[in-house]
């Protein structure tokens, strides 16, 4: 029986080894993996480069992780924020290294490593500083810069349902890269805030089919008197 | 630069973003990006269905919630709460950024720091020696829609324009900047320079050629 529920956070990170590449899902306050990034701290990995579009805000979550001087690099495409206080001062320190990468290519190149492609030709960035050095091509009289893909040895997402197959909805704009993260990643880690049971969700609704995800994991949710979602939850 | 009392009234950020919405046309699929663009979602004409896209995942964005009515699983790109319309959806990172790239937008509407005259755009980085730099979706923004429309201040707070002949800050795209709309004048950047589109009133096309400084076609 396939049973990808995972009875907690600490049995599903179990095995991420020191070095490893780990894409962190989220966006601003949506669809970040909280739960999961303390459980990471918990884990205690380190020399680990990170993956996400950010690179922390305040003092908790990835900011965390990286007060805690476990992540060696870090990849993303905008890491200055008003409270990116614990990345700023890693990096003005030379204590974090940043690869900084435009947002489309960041999703694209990340997406390209799930689908087994091993290079792609991209029109962002042609021209500029970020795109210095690379190969280029002209096709059909428009200029492209050479992409290499991102893969994950894990990749830790938020979604909103999942069952035990691993496959899972995500919840309006929380949803950003944790598709694509799930599809490039060697172990995949989803909270999610409901499980259901098998043959429950839609077929033809499905975001993320299980194949891409391996440890499902139920977290609390924090709601608001509205009936939103609070920035922690 | 000396500059005699000046005859003319600068757009206000209200008049300037009513400016920009005026020529987005009905059906038009649009992003709007961070700071001052986002302005314009409060001056779209009434009657004109105008979807606007998010890179963050969202087609057909709303306006903010009512207080006490965010949710903070729907944000827009500057990470502040909005709302969905009717017809509008959800989707992941990769396929919003295939939107822009793929030419499946018809006009992005970007800040500036600096647009030359054939439309090369810098809005990302300054170049200053220590800053922490940030991208997000600019250079995508930039080179993907149909169009890309620029809003800025005409002239810095030296009185420099930001309209120049080549960019001195680092590059988001080539070529890119089909209009800018300022604060004095809206311009439209071609491969061949500047052409006029408008100014405000009381401000002549040799003035504006003058606080410029480089040749404009009428």
């Amino acid at each position: 029986m396939i049973d990808k529920i995972a009875p907690s956070i600490a049995e599903a990170m179990s095995g991420i080894q020191d070095g490893a590449t780990v894409l962190i899902g989220g966006f601003g306050t949506a669809g970040i993996p909280l739960e999961l990034i303390d459980g990471l701290i918990a884990q205690g990995a380190k020399d680990l480069t990170v993956v996400n579009n950010n690179a922390g805000n305040g003092e908790t979550g990835l900011a965390a992780l990286l007060k805690a001087g476990r992540v060696r690099k870090i990849i993303c495409s905008f890491p200055r924020q008003v409270d990116s206080q614990v990345f700023d001062g890693l990096y003005r320190s030379g204590k974090l290294e940043l690869e900084l990468v435009p947002q489309g290519n960041l999703a694209e190149r990340i997406r390209a490593a799930g689908a087994g492609i091993g290079a792609f030709f991209c029109p962002t960035g042609y021209g500029t500083q970020l795109a210095e050095g690379r190969e280029t091509r002209e096709i059909d009289g428009k200029q492209y810069v050479l992409e290499y893909p991102i893969h994950g040895d894990v990749a830790l997402i938020k979604a909103e349902a999942g069952d035990r197959w691993g496959n899972l909805l995500y919840r309006k704009a929380a949803r950003n890269f944790g598709p694509v993260m799930a599809m490039a990643s060697k172990k995949t880690i989803a909270t999610v805030h409901e499980v259901v049971e098998l043959g429950s969700f839609d077929p033809e609704a499905i975001v993320t089919p299980g194949v891409f995800v391996h440890h499902v994991v139920k977290v609390e949710r924090v709601a608001t008197q509205a009936g939103g979602f609070k920035k922690a939850a | 630069m000396t500059m005699s009392t000046p005859t003319y009234q600068r757009r206000t950020k209200d008049q300037l973003a009513a400016r920009v919405a005026q020529d987005i046309f009905d059906g038009a699929v649009v992003n709007l990006g961070i700071g001052q663009p986002t302005l314009v979602a409060n001056h779209l004409p009434a009657g004109r269905e105008i979807v606007l896209q998010s890179e963050n995942g969202i087609l057909g964005m709303g306006p903010a919630p009512a207080a006490g009515d965010e949710d903070y699983d729907l944000i827009n790109a500057g990470k502040q709460p909005v709302t969905l319309l009717a017809g509008g959806s959800y989707f992941h990172h990769a396929d919003s950024f295939a939107m822009m790239r793929g030419g499946h937008l018809d006009i992005c509407v970007l800040g500036a720091f600096q647009v030359s005259a054939t439309g090369d755009l810098a809005n990302w980085s300054t170049g200053e020696e220590g800053a922490i730099p940030a991208v997000g979706g600019a250079m995508d923004l930039a080179i993907g829609a149909k169009q890309t429309w620029v809003m800025m201040d005409l002239l810095t707070k030296a009185g420099l324009s930001k309209i120049v002949a080549q960019c001195s800050y680092p590059l988001t795209g080539i070529g890119c900047v089909k209009r800018v709309y300022s604060d004095l004048a809206t311009l439209e950047c071609t491969p061949a320079g500047l052409k006029l589109v408008d100014t405000v009133d009381g401000l002549s096309h040799a003035e504006l050629e003058k606080l410029i400084g480089l040749p404009i076609a009428a």
